[in-house]
């Protein structure tokens, strides 16, 4: 019989990595964690939502998460030795990385890419973000691509735009990996299509149990938190909701861009 | 030939499993996925007339064999669910609109804004034991409001109507012979049971956000039995069994104790999607077994034996 608790842990300690980015590092629990798994996040008496793993470590792991409304409030709010829950891994993750894999994250998006980031060669990765506050990991990976809409950082524009690049360049590419807004993500795909390269995206949709029972995370046929977050595009091609619609907590759907825009209440 | 094909309430089902309430029945997509791993019909996450956000998370969890929940009947409300659902014929199985209120009047205004939408039954719970408002916390599991609303609510359509109970009140048999009087076509029983409460010693804080929450899961199994089989012998309208529903043993027994459909919710936490197809093949490998050809030489048989 499985067990499906959070598993309460101490925050072992707090950083912060960019403008309303933060990390929180507790006990490495996570039973054969693949990379674009997910954990629920708990804090006792508020709430739970999911989360990438940043940083995979033998000891610890790290959670690196974006400040957006009353659950991430209280998460950079935490103290060193404060109480977390942890529940999970859930999901499918990425396949294994060869060294002709190209990772792109997108804002918060590169956080469950870094453990992977970590295994291939950093040329290969690109980060992007809006501007050089909110870009993540520029001192982790230093080798990495980097590009901010507004030149602040690297170089100025889309992550779309370097990929474009090296899969027009005589480099060997075997498959692409994504993590970022789906209007970015679905950019991607088609840039991979036009290239023939396999593609693999992590989509985002509103979760509670996180483990394929009360439906709320649908994106048309597909049960998020169960069949993915990791898709190959193929499989979300000609999905009528993907990069279209998503469902809010009281299961309302919505355009996509609303429901980035959305904030829980109380 | 051995047949687990049942008629229920003028469905014909493929079998006698019906995905019960609030497990992945929120979209046209994620009932679609339940009909294609067997089910025999799909009942949608109850439906109330506004927008309701729910309970914050943890919303549910598991203990081996104990699931807890207290989702709080989160739903996009009436007008919302007619577009999420207009196109549910689409569905390969019968779809069961289930439908929750405070007052009776609330009911009918669901079932009216819905009238349009294909289903094949109204499934009305009177028996949630965890959100303000709704079910046994509003009174709803006693005699008096389960012959109201189901009067109400038997005006309102000519759609076979399903009271949905709780293995919570003290007089079980009377309030389903109260829903039958109203104008019940038949009893679901029940509903998640509790409510029961959980807490996590290292912050001493209750694990789900609402504190309390409904059990469901093989640990209920032995109660809704006995439930099915007190109610079996005090109605003449069918049982749907649920609550606990995992294995076809579990199947069969509930049909010996009077159950002539079964809802699975829980189930698909512990064996996937495809556990109704699991549990259906398992009810036939054993029905072979045993020489019985089809599911009347089953229901009920406990009782008349
Ligand atoms: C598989 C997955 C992995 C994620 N990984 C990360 C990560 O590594 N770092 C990170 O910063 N964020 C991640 N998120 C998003 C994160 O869950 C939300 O940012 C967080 O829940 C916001 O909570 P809030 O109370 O601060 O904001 P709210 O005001 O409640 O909501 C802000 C926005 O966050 C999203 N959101 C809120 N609640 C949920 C929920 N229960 N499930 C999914 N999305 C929600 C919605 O888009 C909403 O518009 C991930 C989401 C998913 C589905
Ligand atoms: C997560 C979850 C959500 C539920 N939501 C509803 C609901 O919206 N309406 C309803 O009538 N019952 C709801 N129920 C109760 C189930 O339909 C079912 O009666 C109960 O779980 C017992 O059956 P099971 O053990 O097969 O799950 C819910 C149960 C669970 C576990
Ligand atoms: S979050 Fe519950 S089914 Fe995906």
């Amino acid at each position: 019989m499985r067990d499906d608790y959070p598993m309460s842990l101490e925050i072992l300690e707090i950083e912060k990595e960019a403008k309303d980015l933060f990390t929180i590092f507790v006990k490495n629990t996570l039973d054969g964690f693949v990379p674009g798994q997910f954990v629920m996040v708990w804090i006792p008496s508020v709430d739970e939502k999911p989360f990438g793993v940043s940083y995979l470590e033998k000891d610890r792991i790290g959670i690196t998460f974006e400040v957006k409304g009353k659950f991430t409030k209280k998460l950079a709010g935490t103290k060193k030795a404060g109480i977390i829950g942890i529940r999970g891994p859930y999901g499918i993750g990425f396949p294994d990385p060869d060294s002709s894999t190209i990772v792109i994250g997108g804002g918060c998006g590169v956080s469950s890419l870094a453990p992977l980031i970590e295994k291939i060669k950093k040329s290969n990765s690109i980060i992007g973000a809006r501007s050089k506050d909110m870009l993540l990991f520029r001192n982790r990976f230093k080798d990495a691509h980097f590009t901010t809409d507004d030149g602040t950082f690297g170089k100025k524009g889309f992550v779309t735009e370097i990929l474009e690049g090296k899969l027009s360049a005589p480099d060997k590419v075997s498959q692409v990996f994504c993590c970022g807004p789906e209007i970015m993500m679905s950019r991607v795909i088609e840039i991979c299509k036009k290239h023939r390269k396999k593609c693999f995206i992590s989509m985002e949709r509103y979760m509670k149990c996180g483990f394929g029972v009360c439906g709320q995370c649908m994106c048309g046929d597909k049960v998020v938190c169960k069949e993915g977050p990791v898709f190959e595009s193929k499989d979300v091609e000609g999905n009528p909701e993907f990069n279209h619609f998503a469902r809010i907590k009281s299961g309302k759907k919505v355009p996509v861009s609303d429901y980035v825009r959305w904030r829980g209440c109380e | 030939m051995i047949t687990i094909k049942s008629d229920f309430l003028g469905m014909k089902l493929s079998n006698p499993l019906i995905l019960a309430s609030g497990i992945m029945g929120t979209s046209v997509g994620s009932m679609n996925k339940i009909a294609d791993n067997g089910a025999g019909a799909v009942t949608i996450k109850s439906i109330s007339k506004e927008e309701r956000l729910g309970h914050n998370n943890p919303t549910m969890f598991s203990f081996g064999d104990v699931f807890m929940n207290a989702v709080g009947y989160s739903n996009p409300g009436m007008i919302e669910a007619k577009k999420e659902f207009s196109d549910i014929d689409k569905i390969g199985v019968p779809v069961i609109g289930s439908v929750i209120g405070t007052k009776a009047e609330d009911f009918v205004a669901v079932i009216e804004e819905l009238k349009d939408i294909k289903f094949d039954a109204i499934e009305i719970p009177l028996s949630c034991p965890h959100t303000p408002g709704f079910g046994v916390l509003a009174g709803q599991g006693t005699p008096e409001a389960t012959y109201r609303i189901t009067k109400a609510v038997r005006k309102a359509t000519r759609l076979p109507i399903i009271i949905k109970l709780s293995a919570n009140v003290p007089d079980l048999t009377i309030v389903a012979k109260a829903a039958e009087k109203a104008g019940a076509d038949a009893i679901n029983m029940g509903n998640t049971h509790g409510p029961g409460m959980r807490i996590d010693i290292d912050s001493g804080k209750p694990i789900l956000d609402f504190k309390v929450g409904g059990i469901s899961g093989p640990a209920i199994t032995p109660v809704t039995v006995r439930c099915v089989y007190d109610i079996y012998q005090s109605i003449k309208i069918p049982i749907i069994g649920t609550g606990g529903i995992t294995t076809g043993r579990d199947a069969i027994e509930m049909m010996m104790a009077g159950a002539s459909a079964l809802g699975v919710g829980t189930g698909i936490y512990y064996r996937g999607f495809d556990v109704f197809k699991k549990i259906a093949n398992e009810m036939e490998d054993w029905m072979k077994k045993k020489g019985h050809l089809s599911l009347k030489e089953i229901i009920g048989v406990t009782y008349e034996g």
